[in-house]
Protein backbone atom coordinates (compact mmCIF):
# COMPACT_ATOMS: atom_id res chain seq x y z
CA UNK A 1 0.00 0.00 0.00
CA UNK A 2 1.29 3.31 -0.80
CA UNK A 3 1.92 6.43 1.52
CA UNK A 4 -1.27 8.67 1.69
CA UNK A 5 -2.23 12.50 2.79
CA UNK A 6 -4.77 14.89 3.32
CA UNK A 7 -3.61 17.94 1.65
CA UNK A 8 -7.19 19.95 1.95
CA UNK A 9 -10.34 20.65 4.32
CA UNK A 10 -13.41 22.03 3.52
CA UNK A 11 -15.94 22.33 6.32
CA UNK A 12 -19.71 24.26 6.12
CA UNK A 13 -21.24 25.83 9.36
CA UNK A 14 -22.81 22.72 11.79
CA UNK A 15 -26.43 23.65 12.70
CA UNK A 16 -29.44 24.37 11.39
CA UNK A 17 -29.47 25.59 8.09
CA UNK A 18 -32.31 26.88 6.84
CA UNK A 19 -31.42 28.62 3.81
CA UNK A 20 -29.54 26.48 2.50
CA UNK A 21 -29.99 23.16 0.63
CA UNK A 22 -28.83 19.72 0.27
CA UNK A 23 -26.53 20.51 -2.40
CA UNK A 24 -25.81 23.52 -1.81
CA UNK A 25 -23.98 22.36 1.44
CA UNK A 26 -22.43 19.28 -0.53
CA UNK A 27 -20.80 22.47 -2.88
CA UNK A 28 -19.71 24.50 -0.50
CA UNK A 29 -17.42 21.67 1.28
CA UNK A 30 -16.12 20.17 -1.42
CA UNK A 31 -15.41 23.85 -3.27
CA UNK A 32 -13.84 24.69 0.42
CA UNK A 33 -11.50 21.60 0.36
CA UNK A 34 -9.90 21.88 -2.77
CA UNK A 35 -9.38 25.61 -2.95
CA UNK A 36 -7.50 24.82 0.61
CA UNK A 37 -5.44 21.94 -1.34
CA UNK A 38 -4.65 25.11 -3.89
CA UNK A 39 -6.20 22.78 -6.72
CA UNK A 40 -8.50 23.94 -9.59
CA UNK A 41 -10.20 20.38 -9.06
CA UNK A 42 -9.04 18.56 -12.74
CA UNK A 43 -6.66 16.90 -10.66
CA UNK A 44 -9.58 15.37 -8.71
CA UNK A 45 -10.02 11.88 -9.85
CA UNK A 46 -13.22 10.40 -7.90
CA UNK A 47 -15.38 11.29 -5.17
CA UNK A 48 -16.40 9.49 -2.21
CA UNK A 49 -19.42 11.01 -0.51
CA UNK A 50 -20.70 9.47 3.30
CA UNK A 51 -24.33 10.31 3.65
CA UNK A 52 -26.89 8.36 5.69
CA UNK A 53 -30.45 8.95 4.64
CA UNK A 54 -30.76 11.77 2.37
CA UNK A 55 -33.77 9.93 0.78
CA UNK A 56 -35.63 9.78 4.30
CA UNK A 57 -34.45 13.34 5.10
CA UNK A 58 -34.54 15.37 1.73
CA UNK A 59 -36.29 12.73 -0.74
CA UNK A 60 -32.85 12.16 -2.43
CA UNK A 61 -31.12 10.00 -3.24
CA UNK A 62 -28.52 9.35 -6.23
CA UNK A 63 -25.63 11.19 -4.14
CA UNK A 64 -22.99 10.07 -5.46
CA UNK A 65 -23.76 12.08 -8.47
CA UNK A 66 -25.64 15.11 -7.34
CA UNK A 67 -22.40 15.47 -4.89
CA UNK A 68 -19.81 15.24 -8.64
CA UNK A 69 -22.53 17.98 -10.36
CA UNK A 70 -22.80 20.18 -7.74
CA UNK A 71 -18.45 20.52 -7.39
CA UNK A 72 -18.99 20.96 -11.32
CA UNK A 73 -16.36 17.52 -11.50
CA UNK A 74 -18.02 15.44 -13.99
CA UNK A 75 -17.78 12.95 -15.67
CA UNK A 76 -15.61 11.68 -12.57
CA UNK A 77 -16.88 8.36 -11.03
CA UNK A 78 -18.87 9.38 -7.65
CA UNK A 79 -20.11 6.91 -4.91
CA UNK A 80 -22.22 7.37 -1.88
CA UNK A 81 -20.81 5.33 0.81
CA UNK A 82 -23.37 4.45 3.83
CA UNK A 83 -22.73 3.15 7.23
CA UNK A 84 -25.45 5.20 9.38
CA UNK A 85 -23.18 7.40 11.32
CA UNK A 86 -20.17 6.27 10.43
CA UNK A 87 -20.88 7.13 6.93
CA UNK A 88 -18.24 10.17 6.69
CA UNK A 89 -15.30 8.04 8.77
CA UNK A 90 -16.03 5.39 5.99
CA UNK A 91 -15.75 7.56 3.25
CA UNK A 92 -12.57 8.96 4.00
CA UNK A 93 -11.78 4.88 4.37
CA UNK A 94 -13.13 4.36 1.17
CA UNK A 95 -11.00 7.17 -0.34
CA UNK A 96 -7.46 6.19 1.55
CA UNK A 97 -8.34 2.75 0.01
CA UNK A 98 -8.38 3.93 -3.72
CA UNK A 99 -5.61 5.56 -3.37
CA UNK A 100 -2.97 3.41 -1.41
CA UNK A 101 -4.02 0.92 -3.87
CA UNK A 102 -2.07 2.96 -6.66
CA UNK A 103 -6.03 3.17 -8.59
CA UNK A 104 -6.01 7.13 -7.83
CA UNK A 105 -3.86 9.95 -7.21
CA UNK A 106 -5.81 12.10 -5.67
CA UNK A 107 -9.90 11.89 -4.49
CA UNK A 108 -12.29 13.81 -2.19
CA UNK A 109 -13.76 12.14 0.90
CA UNK A 110 -16.94 13.90 1.41
CA UNK A 111 -19.71 13.50 4.33
CA UNK A 112 -23.13 15.03 4.25
CA UNK A 113 -26.95 15.30 6.04
CA UNK A 114 -29.29 17.73 5.87
CA UNK A 115 -31.41 16.74 9.17
CA UNK A 116 -33.30 19.57 9.83
CA UNK A 117 -36.18 19.61 6.74
CA UNK A 118 -37.90 16.88 8.79
CA UNK A 119 -39.71 16.84 12.35
CA UNK A 120 -37.58 16.02 15.07
CA UNK A 121 -39.87 12.46 15.28
CA UNK A 122 -39.07 11.20 11.68
CA UNK A 123 -35.68 12.16 12.34
CA UNK A 124 -35.49 9.87 15.08
CA UNK A 125 -37.09 7.06 13.06
CA UNK A 126 -34.92 8.15 10.48
CA UNK A 127 -31.82 7.53 12.88
CA UNK A 128 -33.25 4.15 14.20
CA UNK A 129 -32.99 2.85 11.16
CA UNK A 130 -29.32 2.47 11.80
CA UNK A 131 -30.26 -0.11 14.18
CA UNK A 132 -32.30 -3.77 13.85
CA UNK A 133 -35.78 -2.08 12.33
CA UNK A 134 -37.13 -5.89 12.98
CA UNK A 135 -36.09 -6.22 16.49
CA UNK A 136 -35.43 -2.77 18.10
CA UNK A 137 -37.09 -0.58 16.21
CA UNK A 138 -40.43 -2.62 15.83
CA UNK A 139 -40.71 -2.76 19.64
CA UNK A 140 -40.00 1.16 20.13
CA UNK A 141 -36.46 1.37 20.64
CA UNK A 142 -34.53 4.78 19.70
CA UNK A 143 -31.08 5.48 19.94
CA UNK A 144 -31.46 7.32 22.55
CA UNK A 145 -33.14 4.63 24.16
CA UNK A 146 -30.46 2.02 23.48
CA UNK A 147 -27.08 4.43 24.66
CA UNK A 148 -29.54 4.90 27.72
CA UNK A 149 -29.27 0.84 28.61
CA UNK A 150 -25.76 0.73 27.94
CA UNK A 151 -25.50 3.84 30.21
CA UNK A 152 -27.38 2.26 32.65
CA UNK A 153 -25.81 -1.23 32.82
CA UNK A 154 -22.31 0.95 33.00
CA UNK A 155 -23.79 2.54 36.19
CA UNK A 156 -24.80 -0.82 37.41
CA UNK A 157 -21.43 -2.62 36.34
CA UNK A 158 -18.69 0.50 37.44
CA UNK A 159 -20.67 3.31 39.40
CA UNK A 160 -20.55 5.09 36.65
CA UNK A 161 -22.75 8.39 37.35
CA UNK A 162 -24.96 11.06 36.41
CA UNK A 163 -22.67 14.01 37.46
CA UNK A 164 -19.81 12.11 34.99
CA UNK A 165 -22.45 11.69 31.61
CA UNK A 166 -23.05 15.58 32.83
CA UNK A 167 -18.99 16.37 32.35
CA UNK A 168 -18.82 14.80 29.32
CA UNK A 169 -21.42 17.50 27.93
CA UNK A 170 -19.76 20.46 29.98
CA UNK A 171 -16.40 19.86 28.44
CA UNK A 172 -17.50 19.64 24.93
CA UNK A 173 -19.57 22.55 25.16
CA UNK A 174 -16.41 24.24 26.63
CA UNK A 175 -14.46 22.91 23.62
CA UNK A 176 -17.53 24.20 20.96
CA UNK A 177 -17.25 27.31 22.61
CA UNK A 178 -13.85 28.17 20.94
CA UNK A 179 -15.35 27.11 17.66
CA UNK A 180 -16.95 29.11 15.48
CA UNK A 181 -18.02 25.97 13.10
CA UNK A 182 -19.56 24.52 16.16
CA UNK A 183 -23.78 23.91 15.97
CA UNK A 184 -23.48 24.98 20.23
CA UNK A 185 -21.31 27.75 20.86
CA UNK A 186 -22.16 28.46 24.23
CA UNK A 187 -21.13 26.95 27.60
CA UNK A 188 -23.08 25.01 29.96
CA UNK A 189 -22.85 24.58 33.61
CA UNK A 190 -23.10 20.57 35.51
CA UNK A 191 -26.50 22.08 37.04
CA UNK A 192 -27.99 22.67 34.04
CA UNK A 193 -27.05 19.49 32.27
CA UNK A 194 -28.38 17.88 35.12
CA UNK A 195 -31.58 19.24 35.34
CA UNK A 196 -32.19 19.17 31.28
CA UNK A 197 -35.46 17.45 30.06
CA UNK A 198 -35.10 13.53 30.46
CA UNK A 199 -35.07 12.24 27.08
CA UNK A 200 -34.58 8.45 27.61
CA UNK A 201 -33.65 7.82 31.45
CA UNK A 202 -30.86 8.29 32.68
CA UNK A 203 -30.23 10.13 29.40
CA UNK A 204 -30.92 13.95 29.21
CA UNK A 205 -31.71 16.80 26.73
CA UNK A 206 -27.61 17.62 27.26
CA UNK A 207 -26.75 14.32 26.83
CA UNK A 208 -27.91 13.52 23.23
CA UNK A 209 -26.38 15.11 20.57
CA UNK A 210 -28.15 17.52 18.33
CA UNK A 211 -29.74 17.17 15.16
CA UNK A 212 -27.74 18.97 12.65
CA UNK A 213 -26.66 20.15 9.16
CA UNK A 214 -23.94 20.13 7.84
CA UNK A 215 -21.38 19.04 5.28
CA UNK A 216 -17.14 18.34 5.26
CA UNK A 217 -14.78 17.00 2.21
CA UNK A 218 -11.00 16.21 2.64
CA UNK A 219 -8.54 16.22 -0.69
CA UNK A 220 -6.87 12.83 -0.14
CA UNK A 221 -3.51 12.24 -2.19
CA UNK A 222 -0.36 10.17 -3.21
CA UNK A 223 2.52 10.57 -1.45
CA UNK A 224 3.98 10.71 -4.78
CA UNK A 225 1.45 13.48 -6.04
CA UNK A 226 1.91 15.22 -2.80
CA UNK A 227 5.29 15.28 -3.74
CA UNK A 228 5.16 16.52 -7.32
CA UNK A 229 2.85 19.54 -6.31
CA UNK A 230 4.71 20.63 -3.27
CA UNK A 231 1.81 20.45 -1.09
CA UNK A 232 1.88 20.35 2.68
CA UNK A 233 0.30 17.44 4.31
CA UNK A 234 -0.99 14.99 7.23
CA UNK A 235 -0.56 10.93 7.08
CA UNK A 236 -3.20 8.71 6.87
CA UNK A 237 -0.82 6.35 9.68
CA UNK A 238 -3.32 3.59 9.83
CA UNK A 239 -7.40 3.24 9.03
CA UNK A 240 -8.97 -0.32 10.15
CA UNK A 241 -13.06 -0.65 10.07
CA UNK A 242 -14.59 -3.76 12.07
CA UNK A 243 -18.02 -4.55 12.44
CA UNK A 244 -20.61 -6.13 15.15
CA UNK A 245 -23.79 -7.14 15.54
CA UNK A 246 -26.38 -5.34 14.34
CA UNK A 247 -28.82 -5.23 17.32
CA UNK A 248 -27.23 -4.27 20.79
CA UNK A 249 -29.22 -7.28 22.64
CA UNK A 250 -26.87 -9.60 20.32
CA UNK A 251 -23.82 -8.91 21.44
CA UNK A 252 -21.43 -10.24 24.48
CA UNK A 253 -21.34 -7.09 26.21
CA UNK A 254 -23.61 -3.91 26.33
CA UNK A 255 -20.84 -1.75 27.91
CA UNK A 256 -18.37 -1.82 25.27
CA UNK A 257 -18.39 -1.65 22.19
CA UNK A 258 -16.14 -4.86 20.21
CA UNK A 259 -16.07 -2.88 16.98
CA UNK A 260 -14.57 0.20 18.53
CA UNK A 261 -11.82 -2.69 20.64
CA UNK A 262 -11.03 -4.12 17.12
CA UNK A 263 -10.24 -1.26 15.04
CA UNK A 264 -8.59 0.58 17.61
CA UNK A 265 -6.60 -2.50 18.36
CA UNK A 266 -6.02 -2.66 14.13
CA UNK A 267 -5.29 0.98 13.91
CA UNK A 268 -2.85 1.10 16.69
CA UNK A 269 -0.56 -1.83 14.89
CA UNK A 270 -1.17 -0.17 11.79
CA UNK A 271 0.20 2.95 13.19
CA UNK A 272 2.76 1.70 14.62
CA UNK A 273 2.33 3.36 18.07
CA UNK A 274 0.49 3.07 21.32
CA UNK A 275 -2.32 5.22 22.65
CA UNK A 276 0.02 6.98 24.86
CA UNK A 277 1.28 8.49 21.79
CA UNK A 278 -2.01 10.27 20.73
CA UNK A 279 -2.02 13.87 21.79
CA UNK A 280 -5.46 14.28 20.38
CA UNK A 281 -8.29 12.88 19.56
CA UNK A 282 -12.40 13.03 17.96
CA UNK A 283 -14.24 10.08 19.26
CA UNK A 284 -17.83 9.23 18.92
CA UNK A 285 -20.04 10.88 21.32
CA UNK A 286 -23.05 11.13 19.97
CA UNK A 287 -24.16 10.37 23.42
CA UNK A 288 -21.91 10.93 26.50
CA UNK A 289 -21.97 7.61 27.39
CA UNK A 290 -20.28 6.76 24.47
CA UNK A 291 -17.55 9.23 24.72
CA UNK A 292 -17.12 7.34 27.71
CA UNK A 293 -17.18 3.71 25.90
CA UNK A 294 -15.04 5.13 23.49
CA UNK A 295 -12.20 6.62 26.06
CA UNK A 296 -12.00 2.39 27.78
CA UNK A 297 -12.51 0.91 24.29
CA UNK A 298 -9.68 2.80 22.80
CA UNK A 299 -7.24 2.35 25.90
CA UNK A 300 -7.35 6.32 26.92
CA UNK A 301 -8.67 5.13 30.69
CA UNK A 302 -9.35 2.04 32.10
CA UNK A 303 -12.74 0.18 31.96
CA UNK A 304 -14.90 1.64 33.73
CA UNK A 305 -12.58 4.69 35.11
CA UNK A 306 -13.77 7.00 32.02
CA UNK A 307 -16.46 9.08 34.30
CA UNK A 308 -14.52 9.49 36.78
CA UNK A 309 -11.52 10.73 35.41
CA UNK A 310 -13.56 13.10 33.26
CA UNK A 311 -15.14 14.32 36.04
CA UNK A 312 -11.56 15.05 37.84
CA UNK A 313 -10.95 17.27 34.97
CA UNK A 314 -8.92 14.84 32.46
CA UNK A 315 -9.34 15.56 28.89
CA UNK A 316 -10.04 18.94 28.47
CA UNK A 317 -8.13 21.38 26.18
CA UNK A 318 -4.66 21.64 27.62
CA UNK A 319 -4.53 18.10 28.71
CA UNK A 320 -2.92 15.37 26.86
CA UNK A 321 -4.19 13.70 24.95
CA UNK A 322 -7.41 16.58 24.27
CA UNK A 323 -10.77 14.82 23.36
CA UNK A 324 -13.26 16.12 21.54
CA UNK A 325 -11.36 19.32 20.76
CA UNK A 326 -14.06 20.37 18.01
CA UNK A 327 -16.85 20.21 20.50
CA UNK A 328 -17.68 16.67 19.61
CA UNK A 329 -20.71 15.17 18.26
CA UNK A 330 -22.34 16.88 21.37
CA UNK A 331 -21.65 20.51 20.80
CA UNK A 332 -19.92 20.67 17.26
CA UNK A 333 -22.97 19.14 16.10
CA UNK A 334 -23.84 15.80 14.49
CA UNK A 335 -25.19 15.94 10.81
CA UNK A 336 -24.41 12.08 11.38
CA UNK A 337 -22.87 11.57 7.16
CA UNK A 338 -20.68 14.23 7.59
CA UNK A 339 -19.34 13.77 11.31
CA UNK A 340 -16.67 11.15 10.50
CA UNK A 341 -15.17 13.71 7.75
CA UNK A 342 -15.20 16.80 10.39
CA UNK A 343 -13.71 14.52 12.95
CA UNK A 344 -10.71 13.99 10.14
CA UNK A 345 -10.62 17.84 9.61
CA UNK A 346 -10.20 18.89 13.56
CA UNK A 347 -7.49 16.74 13.97
CA UNK A 348 -5.88 17.90 10.66
CA UNK A 349 -6.11 21.69 11.97
CA UNK A 350 -4.96 20.39 14.91
CA UNK A 351 -1.80 18.96 13.87
CA UNK A 352 -1.15 21.80 10.95
CA UNK A 353 -1.03 24.40 14.10
CA UNK A 354 -3.94 26.27 12.49
CA UNK A 355 -6.83 25.46 14.92
CA UNK A 356 -6.83 28.99 16.55
CA UNK A 357 -8.09 29.13 19.79
CA UNK A 358 -8.20 25.61 20.66
CA UNK A 359 -4.93 24.96 19.53
CA UNK A 360 -3.64 22.03 21.44
CA UNK A 361 0.09 22.33 21.18
CA UNK A 362 2.91 20.68 19.87
CA UNK A 363 0.23 17.93 18.35
CA UNK A 364 2.29 15.22 16.41
CA UNK A 365 -0.26 12.18 16.66
CA UNK A 366 -4.00 12.43 16.24
CA UNK A 367 -6.99 9.32 16.12
CA UNK A 368 -10.68 9.57 15.12
CA UNK A 369 -13.17 7.20 16.09
CA UNK A 370 -16.46 7.04 13.88
CA UNK A 371 -19.25 4.53 15.31
CA UNK A 372 -22.20 3.15 12.98
CA UNK A 373 -25.34 2.53 15.19
CA UNK A 374 -24.94 1.32 18.52
CA UNK A 375 -21.65 0.35 17.53
CA UNK A 376 -22.21 -2.23 14.35
CA UNK A 377 -19.62 -0.18 12.31
CA UNK A 378 -16.63 1.37 13.74
CA UNK A 379 -14.10 3.52 11.91
CA UNK A 380 -10.79 4.46 13.88
CA UNK A 381 -7.96 6.97 11.81
CA UNK A 382 -4.55 7.88 12.98
CA UNK A 383 -3.20 11.23 11.79
CA UNK A 384 0.42 12.20 11.49
CA UNK A 385 2.56 15.04 10.67
CA UNK B 1 -41.99 11.52 4.05
CA UNK B 2 -43.40 8.66 6.13
CA UNK B 3 -44.00 5.49 4.36
CA UNK B 4 -46.98 3.02 5.11
CA UNK B 5 -45.28 -0.43 5.92
CA UNK B 6 -46.16 -3.29 4.05
CA UNK B 7 -48.47 -6.11 5.91
CA UNK B 8 -46.16 -8.63 4.78
CA UNK B 9 -43.30 -6.72 6.60
CA UNK B 10 -44.37 -7.17 9.71
CA UNK B 11 -46.81 -10.33 9.24
CA UNK B 12 -43.49 -13.19 8.22
CA UNK B 13 -42.27 -12.24 11.75
CA UNK B 14 -45.99 -13.29 13.39
CA UNK B 15 -44.38 -17.06 14.32
CA UNK B 16 -41.06 -15.38 16.25
CA UNK B 17 -43.16 -12.35 17.68
CA UNK B 18 -46.32 -14.10 18.77
CA UNK B 19 -45.20 -16.95 19.57
CA UNK B 20 -41.61 -16.72 20.71
CA UNK B 21 -40.57 -18.92 18.36
CA UNK B 22 -35.98 -18.94 17.87
CA UNK B 23 -33.95 -21.53 17.32
CA UNK B 24 -31.14 -23.73 18.69
CA UNK B 25 -28.15 -25.76 16.97
CA UNK B 26 -27.81 -29.19 17.85
CA UNK B 27 -24.20 -29.34 17.37
CA UNK B 28 -23.53 -26.62 20.29
CA UNK B 29 -27.03 -26.16 21.82
CA UNK B 30 -26.62 -22.29 21.24
CA UNK B 31 -30.01 -21.10 21.26
CA UNK B 32 -31.16 -18.24 19.00
CA UNK B 33 -34.06 -15.10 19.47
CA UNK B 34 -35.08 -14.22 17.05
CA UNK B 35 -33.65 -17.32 15.13
CA UNK B 36 -31.22 -17.04 12.81
CA UNK B 37 -30.00 -18.48 9.31
CA UNK B 38 -26.94 -19.63 10.67
CA UNK B 39 -25.36 -20.95 14.10
CA UNK B 40 -22.60 -18.17 14.54
CA UNK B 41 -20.15 -20.03 16.50
CA UNK B 42 -20.94 -23.47 14.03
CA UNK B 43 -21.54 -21.50 10.66
CA UNK B 44 -22.10 -24.53 8.27
CA UNK B 45 -20.98 -27.03 10.66
CA UNK B 46 -24.25 -26.25 12.98
CA UNK B 47 -27.87 -27.88 12.19
CA UNK B 48 -30.54 -25.28 13.56
CA UNK B 49 -34.10 -26.68 14.96
CA UNK B 50 -36.86 -24.60 15.86
CA UNK B 51 -37.59 -23.58 19.73
CA UNK B 52 -40.38 -22.14 21.22
CA UNK B 53 -38.82 -20.43 24.09
CA UNK B 54 -40.92 -19.79 27.38
CA UNK B 55 -41.04 -15.91 27.67
CA UNK B 56 -39.86 -16.06 31.21
CA UNK B 57 -36.48 -13.51 31.88
CA UNK B 58 -34.73 -10.82 34.35
CA UNK B 59 -34.51 -7.19 33.38
CA UNK B 60 -30.69 -6.82 32.16
CA UNK B 61 -31.32 -3.27 31.81
CA UNK B 62 -33.62 -0.62 30.95
CA UNK B 63 -35.27 2.89 30.76
CA UNK B 64 -37.95 4.61 29.68
CA UNK B 65 -38.41 6.23 26.50
CA UNK B 66 -39.79 9.66 27.17
CA UNK B 67 -38.98 11.43 23.61
CA UNK B 68 -41.09 8.67 21.22
CA UNK B 69 -40.51 7.61 17.84
CA UNK B 70 -43.27 7.75 14.84
CA UNK B 71 -46.47 5.01 16.18
CA UNK B 72 -45.64 5.69 19.62
CA UNK B 73 -46.69 8.81 20.61
CA UNK B 74 -49.54 7.55 22.61
CA UNK B 75 -47.31 5.26 24.71
CA UNK B 76 -44.65 7.94 26.73
CA UNK B 77 -43.29 7.11 29.10
CA UNK B 78 -42.83 3.65 28.42
CA UNK B 79 -40.49 1.20 29.91
CA UNK B 80 -38.05 -0.33 27.41
CA UNK B 81 -36.17 -3.09 28.72
CA UNK B 82 -33.04 -5.93 27.30
CA UNK B 83 -34.26 -8.66 28.99
CA UNK B 84 -32.30 -12.28 29.83
CA UNK B 85 -34.31 -14.77 28.87
CA UNK B 86 -34.30 -18.16 30.69
CA UNK B 87 -32.53 -20.11 27.43
CA UNK B 88 -29.74 -17.60 27.43
CA UNK B 89 -30.87 -15.16 24.62
CA UNK B 90 -31.30 -11.72 24.91
CA UNK B 91 -33.82 -9.59 23.58
CA UNK B 92 -35.62 -6.16 23.14
CA UNK B 93 -39.14 -5.02 24.58
CA UNK B 94 -41.04 -3.10 26.15
CA UNK B 95 -41.90 -3.72 30.07
CA UNK B 96 -45.31 -2.69 30.49
CA UNK B 97 -48.51 -2.53 33.51
CA UNK B 98 -45.64 -0.89 35.30
CA UNK B 99 -44.00 2.43 36.38
CA UNK B 100 -40.17 3.47 34.99
CA UNK B 101 -39.37 3.84 38.83
CA UNK B 102 -40.84 0.27 39.93
CA UNK B 103 -38.60 -1.68 37.10
CA UNK B 104 -34.93 -2.07 38.23
CA UNK B 105 -32.18 -4.58 36.91
CA UNK B 106 -32.58 -7.76 37.59
CA UNK B 107 -36.60 -7.90 38.04
CA UNK B 108 -38.12 -11.28 36.53
CA UNK B 109 -40.54 -10.79 34.25
CA UNK B 110 -42.47 -13.45 31.97
CA UNK B 111 -43.54 -12.30 28.04
CA UNK B 112 -47.32 -11.02 27.68
CA UNK B 113 -49.08 -10.58 23.91
CA UNK B 114 -50.31 -7.14 23.48
CA UNK B 115 -50.73 -4.37 21.28
CA UNK B 116 -47.13 -3.10 20.10
CA UNK B 117 -47.81 0.32 17.75
CA UNK B 118 -50.08 1.76 15.09
CA UNK B 119 -48.65 2.53 11.53
CA UNK B 120 -50.86 5.79 11.31
CA UNK B 121 -54.55 6.02 11.70
CA UNK B 122 -55.16 4.12 9.01
CA UNK B 123 -52.05 1.45 8.53
CA UNK B 124 -51.91 -1.82 10.56
CA UNK B 125 -51.90 -2.40 13.83
CA UNK B 126 -48.87 -4.70 15.39
CA UNK B 127 -48.87 -7.04 17.93
CA UNK B 128 -45.84 -9.02 19.80
CA UNK B 129 -45.03 -9.67 22.71
CA UNK B 130 -44.20 -7.27 26.19
CA UNK B 131 -43.26 -8.33 29.53
CA UNK B 132 -44.46 -7.57 32.58
CA UNK B 133 -43.31 -8.66 36.07
CA UNK B 134 -43.25 -12.60 37.00
ZN1 LIG C 1 -23.71 -24.05 16.84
Amino acid sequence: MRKVGIIGCGLTRFGEHWGEGFRELAGEAGLAAIGDAGLTGKEIEAIYGGNMSAGRMVGQEHIGALIADQAGLNPIPATRVEAACASGGLAVREAYISVASGLYDCVIAGGIEKMTDISTEQAATTLMGAGDQEWEMFFGATFAALYAMIARRHMHEYGTTEEQLAAVAVKNHEHGSLNEKAHFQNRITMEQALNSPKISDPLKLYDCSPISDGAAALVIASEDFIKRHKKEAVWIAASAQASDTLALHSRKSFTTLAASVEAGRQAFKQAGISVKDVDVAEVHDCFTIAELLALEDLGFAKKGEAGREIAGGRFRLGDSPTINSSGGLKACGHPVGATGVKQVIEVVDQLLCRNGKRQVSGAEVGLTHNVGGSGATCVVHVLRR
Amino acid sequence: MTHRKSLSLNWRRIPERYQLLGNECATCGAVFFPPRALCSKCRRKGTLEDKKLGGLGEVFTFTAVRSPPEGFEHQIPYVLAIVKLKEGPFITGMVTDVEPQEVSIGMPVRSVFRRISEDGKHGVINYAFKFVRA
